[in-house]
């Protein structure tokens, strides 16, 4: 009987299409506008970090792609850039850093040691920042080539265009995780 | 000369000094008694023709199954004579194997003696300080004695489940 009506069209009063269709055009707009305009906010606690600075200056050049602008404040920031190793010490610090950004963040996991801890598979480092906070793009390599970040940046772009953007978002905030001191 | 220094440590402390030998590199080397550390340590910095000035480097190392089970090793440095000596101490394991701490005569013994204590849990004596120096405090073990699991990680934040990622066998299922 249900198979009956799942092949049957989906039938939307005239209302919900106008909604849908303005819908459609506020996410394009909006991600067409927040695709070109991520503020980073860099942390870099390793090696890595020598990468992301020839990443971001002159000859490579981040500021191509709109998201060249450094902001040492969490709360300013759109794109969480962890770069390097992150260690079980520095978990907790990572994860009040990334629940500090306002929404909508994204989140980039630069080199082989915040995706997946590396080859430091020993007692201290954390395997893969995914552990502790969602990641949207990971970006291989130690430390990765400026070029592999600019595709990161580019496919993290076709993501945010991609994605319904929603003028008001009444959904309850995901609570990431609970830990000891919370 | 730096037969001299040897040879002035054995003259000097007989019953502290033994077994020297001609360490890697040419250093010289000698095993010294636990207790008389600082005793050794101060003549070989105060006494002018020695001036062993510099601690550039203090660790341990963990011989897992001999007796006594650790040992302690100061590597010191005179720049005033360019002479290096490294001085081995044995140390037993647990609550007894307090070492006498030369913080008193370098000033900069004081996180290399931390990093014994966090990595090898010796415990030193008369430290001005004696805290974990890279561990976080919830840390519980040492991590560089040779039974601590090389795995062996303690998280402070509780840990999200992935799904939708193939790890092959993951840690989760290895520790
Ligand atoms: S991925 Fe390589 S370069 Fe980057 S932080 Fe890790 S070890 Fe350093």
């Amino acid at each position: 009987m249900a198979s009956e009506l799942d092949g049957l069209p989906v039938i939307a009063t005239r209302r919900e299409e106008a909604e849908g269709f303005l819908q459609g055009l506020v996410s394009k707009s909006l991600g067409w506008a927040r695709k070109y305009s991520l503020f980073t906010y860099p942390f870099v606690t390793a090696c890595c970090g020598m990468e992301y600075m020839t990443m971001a200056s002159a000859r490579y050049d981040s500021d191509r792609f709109g998201a060249a602008m450094p902001r040492f404040s969490p709360r300013q920031a759109d794109l969480l850039m962890v770069v390097g190793t992150v260690n079980c010490k520095q978990a907790p610090i990572l994860q009040r850093i990334y629940e500090q950004m306002a929404d909508p963040k994204w989140v980039m996991a630069f080199g082989v040691c915040a995706s997946s801890g590396g080859f430091y598979d020993n007692y201290a480092t954390v395997q893969g920042i995914d552990r502790i906070i969602p990641v949207d793009v990971y970006v291989p390599g130690c430390p990765p080539r400026p070029e592999q970040v600019l595709d990161g940046i580019m496919l993290l772009q076709k993501k945010i265009q991609n994605q319904s953007h929603k003028l008001i978002d009444r959904k309850p905030l995901p609570v990431i995780a609970g830990g000891p001191g919370r | 000369m730096s037969k001299a220094v040897i040879a002035a440590l054995v003259e000097r402390f007989p019953d502290a000094v033994h077994a020297p030998y001609e360490g890697v590199g040419g250093d010289d080397c000698a095993f010294v008694e636990r207790s008389r550390i600082v005793d050794v340590c101060r003549f070989l910095k105060e006494e002018p023709s020695l001036a062993f000035n510099m601690a550039p480097y203090i660790t341990a190392v963990d011989y897992l199954g001999a007796t006594p089970r650790f040992e302690v090793v100061y590597n010191l440095l005179s720049t005033v004579h360019n002479k290096r000596v490294r001085l081995r101490v044995k140390v037993p394991e647990g609550p007894e194997g307090v070492v006498p701490s030369v913080t008193g005569l370098w000033r900069g013994a004081d996180w290399f003696e931390r990093y014994c204590w966090d990595m090898y849990g010796i415990p030193f004596s008369g430290h001005p300080d004696m805290r974990r120096l890279l561990m976080y405090d919830e840390f519980e073990g040492h991590p560089l004695r040779k039974d601590y699991p090389l795995r062996g990680r303690q998280p402070l934040v509780v840990e999200r489940e992935v799904h939708d990622i193939f790890r092959g066998p993951g840690p989760a299922s290895r520790d």
